[in-house]
């Protein structure tokens, strides 16, 4: 018995780390989050504040309209914004195959892992497959989407209709499954694609304006891109939830559409998060109020904010164009104000 | 002292051979302008050049090691053509896009005094101080590829190499960008052009290169014109663009 002196040490170290992460999670979920949540709950009189249920929700809207954008505004402008909607669709399949392990055998798995292997696995793939096929062909990625949403739809199928019912809140995301451990593991995602973000702005940003000369002047082009796919798959999963696979690519997209107008990419990057809460707060209210789905919400307002700004974008500059022109009809210009309010 | 030594370089895309046993050396403070039809493989050799490209056989060497795997990135500018710069859409201003040539000697943490510094010159010196909070995509064409010389001025970079920059830059701008190329090339910098105005080269060039996969000549503008390599290369085509300036 060789090996038992060994294992011991593993073991009380499993045992410590699983206590330290615990009580971290309780500090930051209940001590921190929880007391400031009802805090503000006592202040303003909403009674929806205080719940513990509502609360996870606020938290994981404010970790995916951080995130979202974060790894969005690298995508969008280097127009791979459908490699998001593909890595949702091989989550989704990684959900399937999570559940399909855990009826046909006796384990558990959590879905939301085996959602991270196979989207971190078809982010390098899509990845490969671009590198290989030289650009970010809507072929390679419509492969790759439609194959795993099929394999998806045979694993659930391939049960007796048990996991069936489970999967409808992974493909239209739902509020009632941000667990307490699910709310959990996005604030640790959340907090690793920041720090990802954050680590490698500077030449994600070289790469994303001028691919060419960043590689000219020695970046690894190829791990940047990686690291971005691998990124996304990340926040695919987490956001996956709330929003839902079909819906999930919608903040990776709509909150920087509605910020490219900013002067400046940084800021552009802080108006899209700043767009994103709005959204995802908005939306998850008006899903609890009106009982109907947080994805879809969140997607509707996010939309509308996009809209709003375009015509209020839209609005000055003719304005600014009819002034430059010294012939400023009043009444058109503040009927366009109105518009945008 | 050489920059660039490249010896019988061949490279070709699957069986077909853009680059031919070319041997070519760009000294320090030259002026090489590359000429040569369509389709003669003048990117490919520039990429070659700078290290964008492995040569199937034959060495590129750059600042004296193997230019594939050069670490010399931070030396080196590159001003792409303005057509396949970065897409308008992204919302970078002048300032932010001058900043990045500093970006692969400083991946993480604050920037310098030196840093700020090495910016701010770079704008002024190019003359778009003004512009520097301006969007690059809401820039003329040689207002654009003033944002990139800027940028490799800010990097410290000793090589310029440009892609055809001034393709869609109206005539005025043209001239004022290639003045500016020359000052930069007085200072010291290397220079590598690309250009399908073979006027703008013999004016502004201290050497030419002439190239239709194969290396036709290389030598000073002077004895260019004088050869019989121009009509060699471009198959005495009538089609050659030759401005007198």
């Amino acid at each position: 018995m060789a090996f038992l002196p060994a294992t011991e040490p593993l073991v009380v170290f499993v045992s410590v780390l699983v206590g330290t992460v615990d009580r971290l999670v309780g500090v930051v979920l209940d001590d921190l989050w929880g007391t400031s949540m009802d805090a503000l709950s006592a202040l303003t009189g909403i009674d929806m504040l205080g719940s513990p249920f509502m609360q996870r929700a606020y938290l994981a809207a404010v970790c995916i309209a951080l995130i979202g954008p974060l790894v969005g505004s690298f995508l969008v402008h280097r127009e791979m914004a459908m490699i998001g909607d593909t890595l949702a669709h091989s989550a989704f399949a990684g959900v399937a195959a999570g559940l399909f392990v855990n009826a046909a055998f006796a384990v558990t798995v959590p879905p939301l892992l085996t959602a991270l292997i196979v989207a971190g696995v078809a982010a390098l793939l899509v990845q490969t497959l671009v590198d290989y096929a030289g650009a970010y062909r809507d072929t390679s990625l419509a492969i790759v989407l439609t194959g795993s949403f099929a394999v998806g739809s045979v694993l659930v199928t391939a049960t007796d209709g048990g996991i069936a019912v489970g999967i409808n809140a992974y493909l239209f995301g739902s509020l009632a499954t941000v667990s307490r451990a699910s709310a959990a593991i996005l604030l640790a995602m959340s907090v690793f694609v920041t720090l990802g973000v954050t680590a490698a702005y500077r030449p994600l940003v070289y790469v994303t304006f001028d691919e060419i000369g960043a590689r000219a002047a020695g970046l690894s082009v190829t791990r940047y891109n990686q690291l971005l796919a691998v990124l996304t798959a990340v926040v695919v999963v987490g956001a996956m939830q709330i929003m839902g696979v079909i819906l999930v690519a919608g903040m990776l997209v709509i909150p920087v559409a509605a910020a490219t107008t900013a002067r400046g990419f940084k800021r552009s990057v802080v108006a899209a998060v700043a767009a994103a809460q709005f959204a995802t707060i908005t939306g998850v209210t008006m899903a609890y109020l009106f009982d109907v789905a947080a994805g879809g919400t969140i997607v509707l307002v996010a939309i509308a904010v996009y809209l709003a700004v375009t015509v209020a974008v839209r609005a000055r500059r003719s304005v600014g164009q009819m002034r430059s022109n010294h012939r400023a009809p009043a009444p058109v210009s503040t009927d366009r104000g109105d518009d945008t309010d | 002292m050489s920059v660039i030594e490249a010896t019988d370089v061949t490279f070709a895309y699957g069986h077909r051979p853009v680059v031919d046993g070319v041997s070519l050396s760009v000294d320090e403070g030259a002026f090489l302008g590359l000429v040569g039809p369509n389709g003669s493989g003048k990117t490919t050799l520039l990429e070659l050049l700078i290290g964008l490209r492995r040569p199937d056989s034959g060495s590129v060497t750059l600042f004296g090691d193997p230019a594939h795997e050069s670490t010399h990135g931070e030396r080196i500018g590159f001003v792409p053509q303005d057509v396949s710069a970065s897409n308008g859409e992204m919302p970078t201003t002048v300032r932010e896009a001058v900043r990045m040539g500093r970006y692969p000697r400083r991946l993480l943490g604050r920037f310098t005094e030196d840093d700020r510094q090495a910016i701010d010159s770079a704008l002024v010196r190019v003359g778009i101080a003004d512009l520097a909070d301006r969007r690059v995509g809401r820039l003329s064409g040689g207002q654009r590829q003033r944002v990139f010389i800027a940028r490799a001025l800010a990097a410290e970079a000793d090589l310029l190499a440009l892609d055809e920059p001034t393709v869609g830059v109206d005539a005025e701008s043209r001239e004022a960008f290639y003045d500016l190329l020359c000052e930069l090339n007085a200072d010291g910098i290397t220079v590598v052009l690309i250009e399908h105005d073979i006027g703008v080269v013999t004016t502004h060039a201290s050497e030419i290169a002439c190239l239709n996969r194969e290396l036709y000549f290389h030598g000073d503008p002077g004895a260019f014109v004088e050869t019989d390599a121009l009509a060699d290369a471009y198959g005495g085509s009538q089609s050659v663009v030759q401005h007198h300036h």
